[in-house]
Parts: C-alpha cells; structure tokens; sequence
C-alpha cells in the first residue's frame, strides 16, 4: 500500500467506526465518504469492499446508483440547481447560466482549479421558495442573480459553506391554511399517554374505526397495515417513517419534519407500541440534509424525556428507538419496497411484491412503512378516537390532508384542508392567476383543466399524495410534460426493461418535438409507448412515467401541435447535423458542405 | 396433482403444483410464454417484462405470480405480443447486437423470441452505447454490447458458485454489469468456464472463447424450431 492509501485507509477507518462496520449502512458510509473527500474513488471502494467483506463489485453497484454519490471528484464547492418545472417557471436556467459564466465552469464539468462544479438536480421540495439550489448538499432557496452573485464571490474567496450568511438557508414553513393538525398545539408524549391509556388492542381499533389511509399516494388503510405488521411472524419488527418526499411539487413532509418533528416520531412510537417494533428507522431524502441535525438533537430531547428509549412511559417492555437514514439522491427510494433495500445499503430497486414490507421488509422482518404525514394523523386519533377523526374529510377519506401549492399563485406554500375540498376553493385561496392547469400529485400525478377545477381531493375523485402545480393560461403544457419525461429518464432505476428504456425513449421524442421535427407519427408513438409502460413496469414510477404526457396531449393538444412539422414523418437522423463534425474538421461552412432541408 | 388446481391460460386448462409461478406451471404444461429474465434453476427477478401477461384482467409478470385455481390468464393475444415486441424492440436499441457477426446468433433467446414475435424492425432510434469488450480471462470473452441485464450471470454466480462475480451498477439508462474485482477486469477474478454463470446467459454476452461457429448458422438451436415451439417439444420428450 502508498502512504496515500494509508492515509485514506486511517480516515475510512474512521468513518468505519461511526457506522459499526455494518454493510448494512454502506449508503450511509458511502455518503460521509462522499462528504470527505468530495468522491468516492476507485481506492476507497477497494478498502471498503475488503474491511465491510462485500464484494467491490456490490460497492460499485451502489455508488453509482445515487445521484449525489460520484466516482469522479466534484468541485470544492458542488452546486446542484433544483430542476423542477415550478424551478423552471422561477427563472432557474437563467440563474444557472450566470453563474456557470461568472465561475467560468459549464454544466457537470468540474472548473480546472478543482473550485466549483455546477449540474442540474431533481425536485429538491423547494418549490414555493424557488428557485433553489443545493450547496455541498446544503439548501439554498429564493435564488436571484444577486444572490448568485454573493455565492460566485465566497466561492471565489474560498469561505466554507458552513460561515455563509443564515439567511441564505433560511427554509421557511409558508403555511397559508392550518386545520386539524397544522392549527393544534401537541404536548409531545400525550398522544403515547393516552394510546398507552387504552392498551394495544384498544389503540388500533381505534386506528381501524377512523379509517385513516395512508398519506403517501397508495391509500392504503393505515389500520389493516400495522395489524398485518403485528400478526405476521418474526423475530424483530421494525417502523420506517417514508420521509423521501421525492415528487415534484411535493413538500409538506419537509415542513412537518422540521416544524411538527414531535408528531412525527411520536405517531412513530405509536405505531411500534401497536407492531411491537424496537426499532423506527426515518429514511429522509438526501436533499433534506439541513434537517439532519436539529432532528437528531430533537430525538435526544425525547430520550431525555423518556419518550424514546427503554420502558417508554414506565411501560415494561415497551422499548423503542429512532436512528436517522439519509438518502443519497434518488426519486425511486420513495417506494416502500426499495426503501427498504436502499436502507440496507443496497442501491433502490424496488422488490418483486408480494412479499409485502408487513411480513418481509428490513431486515426479511415485519415493516410498517408510513409517509410522514399519516404518522402524523396518527397521534390525532390517540387523543381523540377513530370516530372524532372518522367525522372530518369524505366517506373513503377520513381526517384532513396536506397540499403543498406552487407555481403560478400568489401564496405558494403549505395548505390543510379536510378531505373533499375543490380544487377551486385551493385555487382561490392561493390566488392562482388565470389557471389552466393543475398537476395533482406530482409528475406521476394526473393534470385537471378548467372543467375539472370542480372536482375534489379524495381517494374516489381526485387522490394526491399533496403536490398541486398550478399553471397559468400563458404557460406551455408541452413544456411541463417534457420536463417530467426528462425526470423520469433521470430517475428510472434501470431493474425492469418497459421503464428503462421507454423512459428514455420517450425523453428522446419530446426532444425531438421540442426541436421542430416532430410529426403526428410522434404523437402516435408517445401514446403507444406509455401503454406499454403502464401496463408492463414493475413499479409506480415505470406505470406513471407516461402519464403527464398523455394527460397533455389530450387536454392541451395545441401546445403539441404548434410545434409539429407539417408532415406525416420526419426521420429520427438528421444529416446536416451528422455532417456538423466534418464541417469543423475541414474548417468548411459554405452552401456545399450542408444538406439542405425541404430541398 | 390436486383436480382442482387448474387454471386456465387462452382457454387451455393449466393443472399446476401449489407455489409454482404461471410462467413455470404453463412450461412444465407444455405451453409457452414468452420469457428472457426466467431461470428454472432461479429464484424469479421479474425484470425483463417479457412474460407479461393479463390475469383475471390485470396485467402482471408470469414468472412472479403465483399459479392460482381458477385464474384467467390471457397470454397469446394481439395485445400482449405487440407490447412484446415493443419490449423486444427496446432492448434491441438499449444495446449493441450485429447479430450475423455474433457467436450466439441461433442460439440467443432474444434473436429467437424476435423472430417469433414477428419483429421485424428495432423501430426506435438506437442508443448505440459504448460498452467495452474484456478479452483479460483465458477462457471467457465478455461483451457486454449484447446484454440485455437480465441478471443471470449475476444470481448464477453469487448463488450457485458462490462468487458474485458480476454485480448490475448504474442507475437507469446507465445501467452496467460490473465485474467484481479492483481493476473491473473477468481476468482478476477467480472466474472459471465450467461456472454456473457461464453457461446461462441468453444472449451473447458472456461466450466461451476459441468457439467459434462450430455448428454452423443455419443449424442452431432456434433456427431448427421457433423457441415457442421447444417448450412443448420438450415437454413431449420428457412424458
Ligand atoms: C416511485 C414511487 C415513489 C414514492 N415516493 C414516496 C415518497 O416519497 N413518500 C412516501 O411516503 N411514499 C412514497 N411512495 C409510496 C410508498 O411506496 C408507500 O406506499 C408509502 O410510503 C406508504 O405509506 P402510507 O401508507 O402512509 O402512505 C412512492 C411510491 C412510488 C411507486
Ligand atoms: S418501473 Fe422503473 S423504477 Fe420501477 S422497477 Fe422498473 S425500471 Fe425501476
Ligand atoms: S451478461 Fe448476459 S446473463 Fe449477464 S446480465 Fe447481461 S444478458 Fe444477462
Ligand atoms: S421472464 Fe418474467 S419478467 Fe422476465
């Protein structure tokens, strides 16, 4: 060994240690090695790989599955611009632009004195206070060319990210309507109190009675859950909080986990005193970073004050405590399953189902798996009962539910309603200007026009997982839709061929109608291709991907066909654009050497 | 065999054994469903998509839904061969195949399956990737312009040899193959011909050197009988 690799050896060791040598955590490792070293090189890998006894090949493998992980260095200071369409509609790209001039790098090359690198990124859940940009993995918000400009200059002079100005990570919580939950106080360990009060059985009965469904997109009643958790056999059971929150436009658990993190944990400890789990686990997205501190010194906070730790409330055996997963960039770890595997050090492709989590999650053990916001609610129906909770919302969607509202509206942010509110009524009173659209729940989701601007959020009209994007009537849906293609693309994980390459297809043809030479042929393969993803994919992602551009190509038609040339075909290869490079070589550019279109 | 344990695929009863998948239970009948990513000797992966199929109207994978009494289970439609020769097409154009100069042409479940589905061209505009080819073992040439990540060679080898000599990196579009050593090279691992891994890829990425069209094209393996037609060719041999 080089006295390099020594030196590299001692400093892994290090981090080895914080993380017990357990390769079960290798994506938490492999992100503190990425934090240290601004990569993670050939050489750590094989270090790694031998004193973790994995194979270096299963290293590789998940490295290069995250985003935020590389094998190449990144510059001193990594600057990650938030690509959402709302980002877009904010004036990110022309932000982007200024500052790759002003640090003289271009997109995804790292600038030759190692400085600065600057790329794209997915959705980082800022989109009320876009556009946003990640800094060595901290969040930036309210990004204008003046504050580009203050970055540029502590980049220039080397200040560390850690003595920039508060105010740039200031993160506010912008909620414009608190109902239910966001308008109650919480005495934390209360709601443990009183389920403890009514005993295990009695608890969940309650959680069954008040029909609660999960908040994470699926609707799954919340109660049958942690009752198949409990009665399915096993040695250990765990909880796991689904704080990914990877769907564009969606932002909510980002505020419950910072401002409501009491709810949280405790409608955790709620669901292990039900499951009879010791351990919680909160996978929370990588973009989220900032919260990771304050989140742990609040976890301290309730050991303190025994409400996490061994015999909860004097309760014999009732022991149970929370550790903090950080996600390393990735939409797809949203989905319970590969959640699950990216939280045992495994790159996030979501398993065959069934076996559902309930009977073979972490660990092959019994998992509840519950987005932020339903272990929220949770604690509501610990104090009040399943029939107080049962009496807000609709017949199939009980209690209220959370919508995170950006884009074209004068109040984006945070908005609580019962279930069974028009999309309207949000529309009003967000102040949306001249809406033509809403894309409900994401990129996956489904976009409502006008006419539908009556219908409800619930599970049996229109369900969401909370993202609500508005758009304004001078706004380009075909825009919109390909910028969810190119997020799809981005964010497939490659297991099942339909979302893969179909993804990437599909990417490829909006590119082309963008470019002028889409043709109704186009059309016709977009629609034929989402059927097969729909119907073949293994999971959600695949199944949805096509989604957004059906739903425009049928109810905003005229910003597809602007763009068409006017005729049945156009070939995919473009010769003139081949011979571009021979142009360059032999230093020509006269009528010749270019093939003339329509000739 | 139970009487009742029967379902039916395209009209056909299907009788099957408890814990056995569709896939393997209309195989062991003699019928055939389309598959690339099945294994008899594996666990099932479900990642090709070959095998979809429609049960009781409601698309899913043959090989990791279990047979059920009473299931109908529609495969041999106009419906589902088109998005099969959809999947068939994108893989075609995902890689790299010049199938008249590949030693597995004949033999290859994906040239076979293509045929037989009636592919006729790769429709979509292809990504020509730049793959390497790793000529570093004495025995074994890798190609991975022709893989198609089943993950054969990976469960084979970490199941079966005990070796995980292959691992699926990359994310997407970008996913890969990598082989488990510190310079990425088959020749630095303890690889060897007669493994599992060796023999179960269905394409012609991993190929046994110094073999070369031995038998020649014209009389291989799919080019005797469509793939569709050896499942009940084998099924009728072993009755
Ligand atoms: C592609 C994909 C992404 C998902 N992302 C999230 C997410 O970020 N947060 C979440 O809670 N659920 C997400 N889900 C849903 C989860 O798989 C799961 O249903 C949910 O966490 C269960 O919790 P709930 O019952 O409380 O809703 C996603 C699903 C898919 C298919
Ligand atoms: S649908 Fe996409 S994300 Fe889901 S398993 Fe298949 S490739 Fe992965
Ligand atoms: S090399 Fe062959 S067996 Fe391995 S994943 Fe690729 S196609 Fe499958
Ligand atoms: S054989 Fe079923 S998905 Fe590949």
């Amino acid at each position: 060994m080089t006295t390099t690799q020594t030196g590299l050896g001692t400093y892994l060791e290090r981090i080895l240690k914080r993380h017990g040598r357990d390769s079960g955590r290798l994506v938490q490792i492999l992100r503190d090695v990425q934090a240290e070293f601004g990569r993670v090189s050939a050489e750590a890998m094989a270090i790694l790989a031998e004193r973790l006894s994995l194979p270096i090949g299963d290293v590789e493998s998940t490295r290069d599955f995250y985003s935020f992980l590389t094998s190449e260095p990144t510059g001193t200071y990594r600057i990650l611009f938030s690509d959402n369409i709302t980002d877009r509609m904010l004036g990110n790209q022309a932000i982007f632009d200024h500052m790759a001039r002003r640090l003289g790098v271009s997109r995804g090359v790292v600038s030759a004195d190692g400085l600065a690198s600057l790329d794209y990124t997915s959705c980082t859940g800022m989109c009320d206070q876009g556009p946003a940009i990640l800094v060595n993995g901290m969040a930036i918000t309210s990004m204008t060319l003046r504050r580009a400009d203050q970055i540029c200059e502590l980049v220039r002079s080397r200040v560390p990210v850690a003595e920039w100005p508060n105010e740039f990570f200031r993160v506010d919580h912008n909620i414009r309507r608190a109902d239910m939950l966001l308008g109650t106080d919480f005495t934390p360990g209360s709601a443990l109190r009183a389920a403890v009060a009514m005993g295990r059985e009695a608890y969940l009965a309650e959680v069954k009675r008040s029909n609660i469904r999960g908040r994470g997109g699926a609707g799954f009643t919340t109660g049958v859950k942690w009752e198949a958790a409990r009665n399915a056999r096993g040695d250990a059971r765990y909880v796991v909080c689904n704080a990914d929150e990877g769907e564009p436009g969606t932002f909510k658990d980002r505020v419950l986990m910072q401002f409501y993190p009491e709810r949280v944990f405790e409608g955790m400890a709620l669901a292990a005193y039900v499951v009879g789990a010791k351990l919680g686990l909160v996978y929370l997205r990588g973009e989220y970073l900032y919260l990771k501190a304050p989140l742990e010194e609040k976890l301290s906070e309730l050991r303190a004050a025994r409400l996490l730790g061994d015999s909860i409330l004097g309760v014999d055996g009732f022991d149970f405590d929370i550790e903090i997963h950080m996600g390393a960039g990735a939409y797809i770890c949203g989905e319970e399953t590969a959640l699950i595997e990216s939280l045992e050090g495994k790159p996030g492709r979501p398993r065959i189902r069934p076996p559902f989590p309930v009977s073979f999650g972490y660990r092959g053990q019994p998992t509840v798996v519950n987005n932020v916001e339903t272990l929220c609610k949770a604690t509501e129906i610990a104090l009040h009962g399943g029939a107080w909770y049962e009496g807000f919302g609709t017949k199939q969607s009980t209690g209220t539910k959370i919508l995170s509202v950006s884009g074209d509206v004068e109040r984006p942010g945070i908005y609580e309603y019962p279930f069974g509110v028009r999309i309207s009524q949000v529309l009003d009173d967000a102040g949306a200007k001249n809406p033509k659209a809403v894309q409900i729940s994401g990129a996956a989701g489904q976009c409502l026009t006008t006419r539908e601007f009556g219908r409800r959020i619930a599970f049996e009209d229109v369900p969401t997982a909370g993202a609500f994007m508005v758009f304004a009537d001078h706004r380009d849906m075909f825009e919109v839709a390909r910028n969810f293609a190119h997020f799809f693309q981005h964010e497939s994980c490659g297991f099942c061929t339909p979302c893969r390459v179909g993804t990437r297809i599909q990417a490829g043809i909006m590119d082309k109608i963008a470019a002028g030479h889409g043709t109704q042929y186009e059309m016709n393969e977009l629609q034929h291709l989402r059927e097969v993803m729909r119907t073949a994919s293994h999971c959600g992602l695949g199944q949805t991907a096509g989604g957004a551009i059906a739903d425009t190509i049928a109810k905003f038609r005229e910003d597809y066909e602007k763009r068409l040339a006017r005729k049945d075909f156009e070939p995919a290869f473009d010769l003139d654009a081949a011979l571009a490079r021979a142009r360059e070589i032999t230093g020509r550019d006269d009528a010749d050497s270019r093939m003339l279109s329509d000739a | 065999m139970n009487e009742y344990d029967k379902f039916s695929l395209d009209g056909r009863p299907i009788y099957f054994e408890r814990g056995q998948s569709i896939l393997e239970a209309a195989l062991a009948a003699g019928v055939y469903i389309p598959n690339l990513c099945h294994h008899p000797e594996f666990k099932p992966h479900g990642s090709c998509k070959l095998c979809t199929v429609k049960v009781n109207g409601r698309f899913g994978s043959a090989c990791t839904i279990k047979a059920m009494p009473g299931q109908e289970v529609a495969s041999d439609t106009p419906e589902l061969n088109g998005n099969r020769r959809v999947l068939l097409q994108m893989l075609f154009v995902e890689g790299n195949h010049f199938c008249p100069g590949c030693e597995k042409s004949g033999n290859c479940k994906l040239q076979a399956l293509a045929y037989d589905i009636e592919m006729l061209t790769p429709h979509y505009r292809h990504f020509y990737p730049v793959r390497e080819i790793d000529a570093t073992h004495p025995d074994v040439l890798l190609d991975f312009n022709r893989c198609i990540m089943c993950e054969l060679c990976v469960r084979a080898s970490r199941d079966v040899d005990g070796k995980s000599v292959f691992a699926l990196a990359g994310r997407g579009t970008a996913s890969h193959v990598v082989v488990n050593s510190p310079s990425g090279k088959l020749g630095d691992t303890d690889f060897a011909l007669t493994d599992k891994a060796a023999s179960v890829c269905p394409v012609g990425a991993i190929l046994s050197k110094r073999v070369g069209f031995a038998v020649p094209i014209g009389e291989r393996q799919y080019d005797v009988d469509p793939i569709s037609a050896q499942a009940s060719a084998r099924q009728a041999e072993e009755a």
